[in-house]
């Protein structure tokens, strides 16, 4: 019997996606590391794939899954770019506290 | 017949003039920009000549003139069409004439007297610049063209009189003839403006057309004329706008004797007569006219009296004879009126250019005090100046004579009301005889009252102007106001005066007039000799029997401080009071310090937002993505009657 025969309803992928971005907020309004918060971004943008999938999935189009390559290369990109100005900030600051990397402040 | 005129050549070539000497004249050597400048008027002089001879030559005159050309159409607005165009007749060619001829010498003159100025190519391209827009006044087809000359005309006179512009009392001289102008062109304007609402053209051969119908009669052809009474009465200096004229002799001494004498101030009597219909069809308008001019030719002469400035004694000599010439428009003598501008431009130069080598000789002094015996250190200007105040006071066979004679006879026509124009022009007469004599007395007579060392008489370039104006005032009135007038008459339309078959001892009525005339100059010559030459301590002993008098007379009537308290401190005091402090700082700099204030105090507040905390910032973004997500999501319509109904049945009914 093939896995996929006995179909997992819509709704959970899209509870599953809304449950992950909703980690993904939280950690990152709580969380004071800067990696943390990183990496909360990196579990929303997981998120919204999901909900790409899925709705790929559902409605046959390849558009969806088109997209979600796209983000997965953004987030590549944003992931090498971001980490390295996180490591610029801690040699700089000694820190990665966000609340005391405030100097722009006026 | 079809005649080749160039009429563009007579405006255009002074504008040359001055295109040139006006950018490049600092560059130029003085040479060039002396060649320059005088090419310019002496090419528009030859044109203008070359113009007369070829029409007095011409067997039919009458037919070849008015000749009109156009350069094309400036505004089409409407029924309103107004072009760029000329006009030549009898009265713009007599015009251009005195300007360009008078204009010529004085620009020789100019050569001599302003050798030795920084601003000598700045002058020339004025005085160049002038000559264009003077042009253009007097060449004007219509009346909105005039209006353009006229105000350049303004312009320039501004910007030479402020010619010495370091001097404050020479820019302020300068701001004053402006201002004060600006009040008669106002008028000038509004005429425009009823011309053209009322007559649909301002061409001056359609508003002459327009008014041949009979109906127009008063109402607002008075009020037109008066409106350019008005502009006349502020470009000419007649009361109650003549102040700005004494003040304009700051001004160098050659640009007194051709803008502020000879030409310029003359265009409010050339207007009137260019524009006589209206007046013509206007009895108030013209007898307002009249008595403007005879009132400030009496006033401007009591004032000549005692002033001891040798310029200001000009100027308001000048005034004076202006009010003569609106007195002849007034009584619709327009030929004889425009004789007397002719000849006075003669004389007036003449003097003003002979009391410019006096103080081109004497250094710089204009006090008439401090001169006195003259006449060896300088003859020739002693000799063409006594020309000028013969031909000036009337005697018989200057130029003088037979323009005052032609106006005061034409005033003495007018019924009674003309006999009062008469007894005053007559009683001017004396008075002008008296104060030019006693100029004359005082600058070339007696014995010497200030240090005359160096004493030289002027250039070459500065007397041949001198004598040729001597001539022309000697011989200029010989044409004769009838042939004059003969000529003119197809511009102008002069009244037939009517003799009167009157006679004394076997002499016209007027001849005696004019015997009356010539003896009342001759009386004021003996006064001014008694009181200047065989009593010089009379005048003294006079003005201390009667200081009141005296006072009121030095002090020109304190026009100056009436229109001072009246006019300028209200304006002042509003300005500085209600404009400056209420509706400035109070109205304007209030609102603006609300606003500020506003700003600030936003900013306080909206500042606690901006904490620099990421994530603040980022719990904003979500509960605005959260809002927004709220908006679309929620049916509102379906919502909200459910919610009301709730909050309906909550409150128990």
């Amino acid at each position: 019997m093939n896995l996929f025969a006995q179909e997992v309803p819509l709704s959970w992928y899209l509870l599953l996606s809304a449950a992950l971005f909703s980690l993904g907020v939280v950690g990152f309004l709580i969380k004071r590391n800067l990696i943390t918060i990183f990496m909360s971004i990196e579990l929303m943008l997981n998120g919204v794939n999901l909900s790409f999938v899925t709705f790929a999935h559902q409605w046959h189009q390849v558009k969806g899954q088109i997209f979600v390559f796209f983000v997965m290369m953004v987030a590549a990109a944003e992931a090498a770019v971001g980490l390295a100005i996180i490591i610029a900030i801690f040699r700089a600051r000694a820190t990665l506290a966000v609340d005391r990397i405030d100097r722009m402040k006026l | 017949m079809n005649l080749f005129l160039h009429l563009w050549m007579i405006s255009l070539l002074p504008l040359v003039g001055f295109l040139i000497n006006g950018i490049l004249g600092r560059r130029l050597p003085k040479w060039g920009v002396t060649t320059v400048a005088l090419l310019a008027p002496l090419a528009a002089f030859g044109v203008v000549l070359e113009l007369a001879l070829s029409l007095f030559g011409a067997i039919p005159t009458a037919a070849a003139l008015p000749h009109v050309e156009t350069f094309g159409s400036w505004i089409n607005a409407g029924a309103l069409h107004v072009d760029f165009s000329f006009v030549l007749d009898q009265l713009s060619l007599v015009m251009l004439l005195v300007v360009t001829g008078v204009g010529l010498l004085i620009h020789v003159y100019s050569v001599g007297y302003m050798s030795d100025d920084e601003g000598y190519a700045r002058y020339f391209s004025y005085l160049n610049l002038f000559l264009f827009f003077m042009t253009v006044l007097v060449l004007a087809g219509n009346a909105l063209v005039m209006f353009v000359g006229w105000e350049g005309v303004g312009l320039v006179s501004y910007l030479l009189i402020g010619f010495y512009f370091q001097k404050k009392s020479a820019a302020d001289a300068g701001k004053k003839a402006f201002i004060v102008n600006r009040i008669g062109d106002f008028g000038f304007l509004i005429a425009l403006f009823l011309l053209i609402a009322n007559f649909g053209t301002l061409t001056f051969t359609g508003i002459a057309t327009k008014l041949a119908y009979p109906g127009w009669q008063g109402g607002v052809v008075t009020v037109i004329a008066l409106c350019l009474l008005l502009g006349a009465a502020g470009k000419s200096a007649q009361l109650p706008l003549y102040i700005w004229l004494p003040d304009a002799m700051e001004g160098p001494t050659p640009v007194s004797a051709l803008i502020h004498a000879a030409t310029m101030v003359t265009a409010g009597v050339y207007m009137i007569a260019r524009l006589h219909p209206l007046f013509d069809r206007s009895p108030f308008a013209l007898g307002a006219v009249a008595i403007v001019g005879a009132a400030t030719a009496l006033f401007a002469a009591t004032i000549g009296l005692v002033q001891n400035d040798i310029k200001r004694v000009l100027a308001y000599s000048t005034i004076s004879q202006l009010g003569y010439m609106f007195m002849a428009c007034g009584v619709a003598a327009y030929s004889a009126g425009i004789f007397h501008l002719v000849t006075h431009a003669f004389f007036k130069a003449l003097l003003f250019l002979a009391a410019g080598s006096v103080i081109h000789g004497l250094g710089g002094e204009q006090d008439l005090r401090k001169m006195g015996g003259l006449w060896r250190k300088l003859p020739v200007t002693f000799a063409v100046t006594t020309v000028g105040v013969l031909a000036i006071a009337g005697f018989f066979p200057f130029a003088g004579f037979f323009s005052k004679d032609a106006i005061l006879y034409a005033a003495f026509m007018q019924g009674a009301g003309g006999k009062v124009l008469w007894f005053v022009g007559l009683l001017t007469a004396l008075l002008t005889s008296f104060y030019m004599f006693r100029l004359w007395y005082l600058a070339f007579m007696g014995k010497p009252r200030g240090e005359q060392e160096h004493v030289h008489e002027s250039p070459l370039t500065m007397l041949v102007p001198l004598v040729i104006l001597a001539l022309l005032s000697i011989g200029g009135g010989w044409i004769g106001v009838e042939r004059f007038g003969a000529f003119l008459a197809p511009s102008v339309r002069a009244r037939v005066a009517v003799s009167v078959p009157f006679t004394l001892f076997h002499l016209s009525l007027e001849q005696i007039l004019s015997i009356v005339a010539v003896l009342v100059a001759l009386e004021g010559w003996a006064i001014a000799d008694k009181y200047y030459r065989r009593q010089p301590a009379r005048p003294a002993e006079l003005a201390a029997a009667l200081p009141g008098g005296y006072k009121l007379l030095a002090g020109k009537y304190f026009v100056d401080e009436f229109y001072g308290a009246a006019v300028v401190k209200p304006l002042f005091g509003f300005s500085k009071y209600i404009l400056g402090w209420v509706v400035d700082v109070g109205i304007l700099g209030g609102a603006a310090w609300l606003l500020g204030c506003i700003a600030t105090f936003a900013g306080a507040i909206l500042q606690r937002w901006q904490s620099g905390n990421l994530r603040s910032y980022a719990a904003w973004l979500a509960a605005g993505a959260a809002v927004l997500l709220l908006f679309v999501l929620v049916p509102w319509n379906a919502v909200c009657p459910l919610a009301i109904n709730f909050i309906w049945k909550m409150a128990g009914h």
